[in-house]
């Protein structure tokens, strides 16, 4: 055969959309004059104390293996931490595993859980890797969309309105990437309720969580009879800028990250033992200066979202997240013509909302993770591009 | 603390429209807060922060400690305003420990800061001695640091 090896790439594989926005990507890659609002990460540098936490670590030798779910000083922080901010028990011993990233935990919970052909109900616009996992896992990904009208949060209706029979898991990701989509907690009340009723299992990625900027954060495992039909997902990449650290957790039922376990075991075996030493350091010590980015995020988010309206773009504002998701529907263009013309134009760039499901169509994503100063440029240069398109 | 204040102390270069875009105030309320906060004394001026190993203009830091006797009426107060006034000294304060005054002091060269210990500093009624610490060289100045750039360039453009 002269294809070059493709025909060894599994169905299932080939068969995963290539991502449309890859092109995209490459363009403003070869333009670093370009100003980018497309950076899904932090612009702060990890905290200094957890760095050099790492830096003791490495210096003391601590360059192992640890147990398979992580060391036992970090599980048991991080139980505290959940039962103190998200009114969770879990037991640091069988309760909690410590993951390379949320990436990571929600591809084992979802390895570890689904058979081939189940089905599972998840939101969009979301998260890039969600339905290629649940692809991965052998499973049927279906989406059910939130809209602008509902500021991107879920509406529990069209969740009922989208199950049918095989659904087994109903993925949650609040606040939401790409839209700053937060669902308040009679909302969750409703959909617990329809899971405990279709017996779903719910997976619950909440890596956005301490960058809620209004009203509390509450998350589903908290609700009653939830707890053990929750996999609740966190880490430390947004809150405390350690995305480079590669370290987040799962927590659940005790059956639930004993399966888990088995698939991390064989495949990571562990989260790097530095990263976990961090993460340490960032439960003990980190919540100024969570407090202060998040002060930051706010401001920023004030001011983009009135930039964006100010320039003609209809945009919500997002309750948590450091993503702002403007509606792009009054220029007549698509996401990506929108994206394409203003990185051409005006040199910035913004990600297409199709780059996060079918249902981004209409809107784009921007970070408003960068400085004053290069969200009133940006935003200056965006007035100027919508003024072009409307004359 | 004032959000114009807040705004300030973070430190990026904005002029008066760019704060009233990022506060969503009008520029009329910021120059009011401003001027305010002059008014009142807690806004003391708008000196740059100079990366003291870039700077064009060589010149020599010390710090100084310095002991000096109280007095009746006001304590250290007259004799420290009377140090704080020399040109040469950039910031004076009052000390807990084994001394009582701490001068930052600066000058073109070595023998000029010297010669303002020992003539102009030392001679002052009032002072009993002076300790004199030259800065060598400086790796963090007012919040930025230095000789360690942060190399940025793997950080990808675009990410999910």
């Amino acid at each position: 055969m002269s294809d070059n090896g493709q025909h060894f790439v599994a169905d299932h594989v080939a068969g995963l959309p290539r991502s449309g926005i890859r092109d995209f990507f490459a363009i403003v890659a070869a333009m670093p004059q370009a100003i980018s609002l497309g950076i899904g990460e932090p612009d702060f540098v990890t905290p200094w104390h957890i760095r050099e936490a790492a830096i003791f670590a490495l210096e003391k030798g601590k360059t192992s293996y640890t147990d398979n779910l992580g060391l036992i000083r970090l599980r048991r922080e991080i139980s505290t931490y959940v039962e103190n901010n998200f009114g969770i028990g879990y037991h640091p011993e069988t309760d909690v595993l410590v993951a390379v990233g949320v990436s990571e935990a929600l591809d084992i919970a979802l390895r570890a859980v689904l058979n081939p052909g189940d089905k599972v109900l998840y939101h969009e616009p979301c998260y890039v890797s969600y339905s290629p996992s649940i692809v991965l896992a052998h499973a049927q990904p279906i989406a059910v969309g939130t809209s602008a009208e509902d500021q991107f949060g879920i509406d529990p209706e069209r969740v009922e309105a989208a199950w049918e029979p095989g659904c087994k898991v109903l993925m949650l990701n609040f606040p939401t990437n790409p839209t700053g989509g937060v669902t308040e907690r009679a909302k969750l009340e409703r959909l617990a309720k329809f899971a405990i009723e279709k017996d779903l299992l719910v997976i619950s990625d909440e890596i956005y969580s301490e960058l809620t900027f209004e009203g509390e954060h509450t998350s589903i495992a908290s609700l009653p009879g939830m707890r053990e039909r929750t996999i609740f997902l966190h880490g430390f990449s947004k809150a405390y800028a350690m995305t480079g650290f590669r370290i987040g957790y799962a927590c659940g039922p005790q059956p639930l990250i004993e399966a888990m376990m088995k698939v991390h075991q064989y495949s990571m075996l562990c989260a790097p033992i530095l990263s976990q030493e961090a993460a340490i350091e960032a439960l003990k010590n980190g919540v100024p200066a969570v407090t202060k980015m998040k002060d930051a995020y706010h401001k920023r988010r004030d001011l983009i979202v009135r930039r964006f309206n100010e320039a003609g773009l209809d945009c919500h504002s997002p309750k948590g997240s450091f993503y702002a998701f403007p509606s792009i529907q009054s220029t007549g263009l698509d996401s990506m013509s929108f994206c394409n013309g203003l990185l051409d134009q005006e040199e910035v760039a913004v990600v297409p909302g199709t780059a996060f499901g079918p249902s981004g169509a209409g809107f784009v994503r921007a970070s408003f993770s960068t400085s004053y100063e290069r969200i009133l440029e940006a935003t200056d240069r965006i007035e100027r591009y919508m003024n072009s398109i409307r004359t | 603390m004032s959000s114009v204040l807040q705004l300030l102390l973070e430190g990026e270069r904005l002029d008066t429209a760019q704060m009233a875009q990022i506060l969503g105030l009008p520029e009329s309320e910021i120059d009011a807060e401003l001027t305010r906060l002059k008014a009142e004394e807690i806004l003391l001026g708008w000196r740059p922060v100079l990366n003291p190993e870039r700077a064009q203009e060589a010149v020599v830091r010390a710090v100084i400690e310095v002991k000096i006797s109280p007095e009746r009426d006001g304590g250290f107060d007259r004799l420290a305003s009377r140090i704080a006034r020399f040109d040469a000294v950039e910031s004076c304060y009052l000390m807990s420990g084994a001394y009582d005054l701490l001068v930052f002091a600066v000058g073109k060269d070595l023998r000029e800061v010297a010669t303002f210990v020992s003539e102009r500093l030392a001679s002052v009624e009032g002072v009993l001695s002076t300790a004199t610490h030259f800065m060598l060289r400086a790796y963090k100045e007012q919040g930025h640091l230095l000789l360690s750039p942060l190399d940025g360039e793997d950080k990808p453009a675009v990410s999910p």
